[in-house]
């Protein structure tokens, strides 16, 4: 496992490298308005895809992810915080596993 | 250039609790998994300390249990945190352009799907202080339970983990849909991506693309689509 240490490495210096060009790189504002719209629509298309489908396998059972995720929809759909949104959808799930 | 108050700090740590217990139940499964395949506490801490990345830690377990290439290691993680590029180059207008290289590599080293998240859709520019405070308790979290989960992950209750993991995409969430409410584009966008990512993680043939790569296809078509049918009006975007 003396090789480790290089993989842990590698793969941070390439991580660091995506994360670290375009925001040293890119400093003016970016006056095209489809570029603007495109980074603009970034952050929700991005989670949206990370969160759906992959929330239904983030438990154990299927049916806890789901109302976990009902939870999560409904409470964010009526503005509640971060922190209420994943805690309400964790207890939900807790309690739904409870009764398997 | 103005890089915040110490009072930006504090928003920025307290931001970050939801992340950081997100960040803990994730890590921790990362902590247990890291552990089986034979890495010690320090080098399973190591790797959360310097990548900070879920998707691309798990995925590298495989190679480096595998004693793989690097060069496999490289274009692994190339493709898996592509989307980094992305959220960098969205993070880059939210700066002030004025801002020093140095400033600009402190931000880089957090940008992650949930960081990223809480910084783009902050309201105003965003500060140097701002993220070190989202960084500093995130990456906490994100280190803090990878230890615990390399030193004593097989003695937990499981199911506790098991619901735990629901935190984080509680957390995506809370940041995507309440601007499905003021702006139908957004809906679109969000309901879309949600649908062609099923797609692609079910149908034939697109199933086997992995999820790195899905996530960015996804992003790019959607918010490529988006910005030619519903571009944003001058402002929107501040």
């Amino acid at each position: 496992m003396s090789k480790v240490y290089t993989y842990i490495l590698v793969m941070a210096v390439v991580t660091y490298a995506i994360r670290a060009l375009p925001l040293t790189l890119i400093r003016k504002e970016i006056k095209s308005k489809f570029i603007r719209s495109f980074l603009y629509y970034v952050p929700y298309a991005t989670l949206a895809a990370m969160t759906f489908p992959a929330i239904l396998s983030a438990t154990d059972y299927w049916i806890s992810s789901v109302v976990g995720f009902a939870v999560a929809m409904v409470l964010a759909f009526n503005k509640k915080s971060l922190l209420t949104v994943a805690s309400c959808a964790c207890a939900a799930a807790f309690i739904v596993e409870l009764f398997i | 250039m103005y890089v915040g108050k110490i009072s930006d700090f504090r928003d920025g740590c307290r931001d970050a609790i939801p992340i950081c217990l997100g960040y803990l139940a994730v890590s921790f499964a990362f902590g247990i998994e890291s552990s089986k395949i034979g890495m010690t506490p320090l080098q399973s801490v190591m790797t959360s300390l310097l990548n900070v990345t879920s998707a691309g830690q798990f995925s590298a377990l495989s190679i480096i249990a595998a004693q793989g290439s690097y060069f496999e290691l490289i274009i692994l993680q190339f493709i898996i945190n592509l989307r980094y590029m992305l959220m960098s180059a969205a993070l880059s207008q939210k700066l002030d352009p004025e801002l020093s290289t140095g400033y600009r590599l402190g931000i880089s080293y957090g940008v992650t799907d949930e960081i990223f998240g809480v910084s783009v859709l902050k309201k105003g520019k965003l500060y140097p202080l701002y993220s070190y405070g989202l960084i500093f308790i995130s990456v906490f979290g994100w280190v803090l339970g990878t230890l615990l989960g390399a030193m004593a992950g097989q003695i937990m209750p499981h199911r506790l983990i098991s619901c735990l993991g629901l935190a984080i995409y509680g957390m995506f969430i809370a940041i995507i849909v309440p601007d499905t409410r003021k702006s139908s584009a957004v809906m679109a966008v969000v309901a879309t991506a949600m649908v062609l990512s099923t797609v692609f993680t079910y149908a034939p043939l697109v199933c086997s693309i992995s999820s790195g790569f899905r996530i960015i296809i996804v992003t790019v078509v959607v918010a490529a689509a988006a910005s030619l049918i519903a571009p944003i009006k001058e402002g929107e975007d501040e």
